[in-house]
C-alpha cells in the first residue's frame, strides 16, 4: 500500500463511526468442540456492542480473540485497522495498546496492590515517570471511587471494588476500546448500577467503543438506554438517553456460537423469536 | 489398545514440544530486553534466602548420618580415620546436589507451579498479556534466573554444613580425632569433583524451574487443576532431577575424567 492511501485509510478510520472492531465469519474450536460457529460483527467508533447469551456460549471466547489471548480457526478479525487474526504474539502488544479488557473474574494481580494493579501497564510498559503514573492511578481510582482503597490487596476487597478495580486497570492507560467480560455479574442490584455507570461515563465522556458481555438483561438495557452528560459545572449526571444515542447500542444474542440476533434495544424488545422471548423473561 | 497408546504418545510429544518452546522462548527472554529486574531480584531473594533453612537443616542430618553409618563399614576394615574423604566425596559429589536439588522441587517447584497455575486459571496470564507484558520474560526468565544461580550456591552451603555434620559425629561418636577428620576431607576432594559439584546443581535448578513453570502455565480447570500441576511438578521435577543426575554424570565422567 501507498504511504498516502495508509494515511488516507487511517483518517477514515479516525472520524467518529468507522469500523473499530470487525469480525468477519470467525470460527473456532477446542478439540472437537465447536465454541464460535460462524460470527460476523462490526463495532463503529464511539458505539456500543452488548452481547447477550447463556453461559458456554462463546461470549468469553469472542472478547480474547479480539485481544490476541485465542487465535480464531477460521475468518478475518480486524481491530482498530489492524487484522490481528494473522499478528503474532510480539506485533499483537501494539494493537493491545488501544485495548482494554476487563476479564471475567477480574483476574487482578493478587500479589500486587490496587495502585499496582491499576498502573501496572503504565508502570512496568511505558517510559512515564513514576510520579506522572502516581497521579494518573490517583485520577482513575477517583474516577470510579476507590480512591481510600489505593493501598488495599486486591483480596481485602469486595466483589464490586475488585470489579471497579479492573476497570481502573483497564481504562488507566486511555485505551479506545473496551471490552468488559461480565462485568456485572454476580453483583447486587446497587452496585452493579454503579459499574454501568462506569461503563456508560467513559464511553460517552472519553469516547471509549465498547463491547459489554453480559447475560443480566437489566444491565444491557440500562448500558443501552442511558448516557452522561458533563453539566456547565462539571458535575456527571446518568441521564436516560436520546433516541439517537440509544441506536449507537447494538445487541447481539449468541447461541452456542452463532449470532440468532442483532439489532437496538427496541427490535430486541419486539422481537418474536421463542429462545430470545425465554431469554427475555 | 493401539489408540490408547498413540493418544498418549501424542500427548507426550506435544509436552515436549511445549517444553522445547517455553525453554527458547525464555533463553530469548534472557538475551535480549525488555528485563523486569524487581522481580529478578525478588526471585533471588524467595529461591535464594527463602530455601536457605531448608538447604541447611538437610545438609547437616545428610552429612551426620553419612558419617555415622560409613563410619560402621570402614570399622570393618580398621579404616575409620578416612571417614572424612567418604564424607566429602559423596556430599559434594552426589549427595549434597541431588538432596538439595530434591528439596528445592518440593519447596521452588511446588510453589512456582502452584502460582503461575492459579493466575493460570484466574485469567490473570492473560491479563499480563493483555496488558502488554510477555509472561514468560515477566515470570519465567526470573525464576530460571534464581534457579540456576541459586541452586549452586545453596547446593555449596549444603555441602560444607555436611561435612561439618560428619565433623560432629566423627569426633564426638566416632572419636576421630579432628586434624585427621579435615585433612582426610580435603584429601577426598579432587579438583574433577568440585566441578561435578558444581555443574550438576546448575543443570537441576534449571531443570526444577522450567518443569515447574512449563507444568503451572499448562494448568486448567480450576483450583483441581492447579493441585494436579503442583503435584505433578514435583514428581515431575524429581524424577528429572533424578535422572539429569545420572545423565549429566556420564557426560562429566566421558570429559573430566
Ligand atoms: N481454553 C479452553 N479450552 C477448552 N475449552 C474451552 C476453553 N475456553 C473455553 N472453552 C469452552 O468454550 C465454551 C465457551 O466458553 P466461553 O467463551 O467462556 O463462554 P461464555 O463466556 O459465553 O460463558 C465453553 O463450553 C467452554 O467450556
Ligand atoms: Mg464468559
Amino acid at each position: 500500500m501507498q504511504a498516502r492511501e495508509i494515511a488516507a485509510a487511517k483518517t477514515a478510520l479516525d472520524q467518529p463511526g468507522a469500523p473499530i472492531v470487525l469480525f468477519d465469519h470467525v470460527q473456532l474450536a477446542f478439540d472437537e468442540r465447536v465454541v464460535l460457529r460462524d460470527m460476523s460483527f462490526t463495532l463503529l467508533k464511539g458505539h456500543t456492542k452488548i452481547i447477550l447469551g447463556a453461559s458456554g456460549s462463546g461470549k468469553s471466547t469472542a472478547l480474547k480473540i479480539i485481544t490476541g489471548l485465542l487465535k480464531s480457526d477460521a475468518g478475518v478479525v480486524w481491530v482498530n485497522g489492524q487484522r490481528v487474526d494473522q499478528l503474532g504474539e510480539r506485533e499483537m502488544m501494539s494493537v493491545r495498546a488501544d485495548l482494554g479488557m476487563i476479564f471475567q473474574e477480574g483476574a487482578l494481580f493478587d500479589s500486587l496492590t490496587v495502585r499496582e494493579n491499576v498502573g501496572y501497564k503504565l508502570y512496568e510498559e511505558t517510559d512515564m515517570p513514576v510520579d506522572e503514573v502516581d497521579r494518573r492511578v490517583a485520577e482513575v481510582l477517583g474516577f470510579i471511587g476507590l480512591a481510600e482503597q489505593v493501598d488495599k490487596m486486591p483480596s481485602e476487597l469486595s466483589g464490586g471494588q475488585r470489579r471497579r478495580v479492573a476497570i481502573a486497570r483497564a481504562m488507566a492507560f486511555k485505551p479506545t476500546i473496551l471490552l468488559y467480560d461480565e462485568a456485572t455479574t454476580g453483583l447486587d442490584p446497587i452496585t452493579a448500577i454503579t459499574v454501568d455507570d462506569e461503563i456508560v461515563k467513559l464511553r460517552d465522556l472519553e469516547g471509549v467503543s465498547s463491547i459489554v458481555v453480559t447475560h443480566q438483561l437489566r444491565d444491557a438495557f440500562y448500558v443501552a438506554t442511558h448516557m452522561a452528560v458533563r453539566a456547565a459545572d462539571g458535575t456527571v449526571r446518568i441521564v436516560d438517553a436520546t433516541p439517537e444515542k440509544e441506536r449507537e447500542a447494538e445487541f447481539i444474542m449468541l447461541r452456542e456460537g452463532v449470532i440468532v440476533f442483532e439489532g437496538d434495544a427496541d427490535s430486541l424488545r419486539r422481537s418474536a423469536d421463542p429462545y430470545i422471548q425465554t431469554f427475555l423473561s | 489398545m493401539l489408540s490408547l497408546f498413540e493418544r498418549w504418545a501424542k500427548s507426550a510429544a506435544l509436552e515436549v514440544q511445549e517444553y522445547v518452546r517455553l525453554t527458547m522462548a525464555a533463553f530469548r527472554g534472557i538475551v535480549t530486553p525488555p528485563f523486569y529486574r524487581h522481580d529478578i531480584v525478588e526471585q533471588f531473594d524467595i529461591i535464594g534466602v527463602g530455601s536457605l533453612t531448608v538447604v541447611l537443616l538437610s545438609g547437616l542430618f545428610t552429612g551426620a548420618a553419612l558419617a555415622a553409618q560409613s563410619g560402621m563399614t570402614l570399622d570393618q576394615f580398621g579404616a575409620r580415620p578416612v571417614v572424612g574423604r567418604l564424607v566429602s566425596a559423596s556430599m559434594i559429589k552426589e549427595l549434597g546436589p541431588v538432596l538439595t536439588a530434591l528439596m528445592l522441587t518440593g519447596r521452588i517447584g511446588s510453589g512456582i507451579a502452584a502460582e503461575l497455575g492459579s493466575m493460570m486459571v484466574t485469567d490473570q496470564i492473560n491479563a499480563l498479556r493483555a496488558l502488554g507484558t510477555d509472561p514468560v520474560r515477566k515470570l519465567v526468565v526470573p525464576r530460571i534466573l534464581a534457579g540456576i544461580f541459586m541452586t549452586p550456591v545453596l547446593t555449596v552451603i549444603a555441602d560444607a554444613v555436611g561435612i561439618t555434620g560428619g565433623w560432629v559425629v566423627a569426633r564426638y561418636q566416632l572419636q576421630v580425632n579432628s586434624g585427621l577428620y579435615w585433612s582426610s576431607v580435603v584429601k577426598g576432594l579432587y579438583l574433577q569433583d568440585v566441578w561435578v559439584g558444581l555443574i550438576k546443581p546448575f543443570v537441576f535448578g534449571f531443570i526444577i524451574v522450567t518443569v515447574a513453570c512449563h507444568v503451572g502455565l499448562r494448568t486448567s480447570g480450576g483450583t483441581a487443576g492447579v493441585g494436579r500441576s503442583t503435584t505433578l511438578s514435583v514428581v515431575a521435577g524429581s524424577v528429572a532431577v533424578i535422572a539429569a543426575d545420572y545423565f549429566v554424570m556420564q557426560i562429566l565422567i566421558a570429559l573430566l575424567y
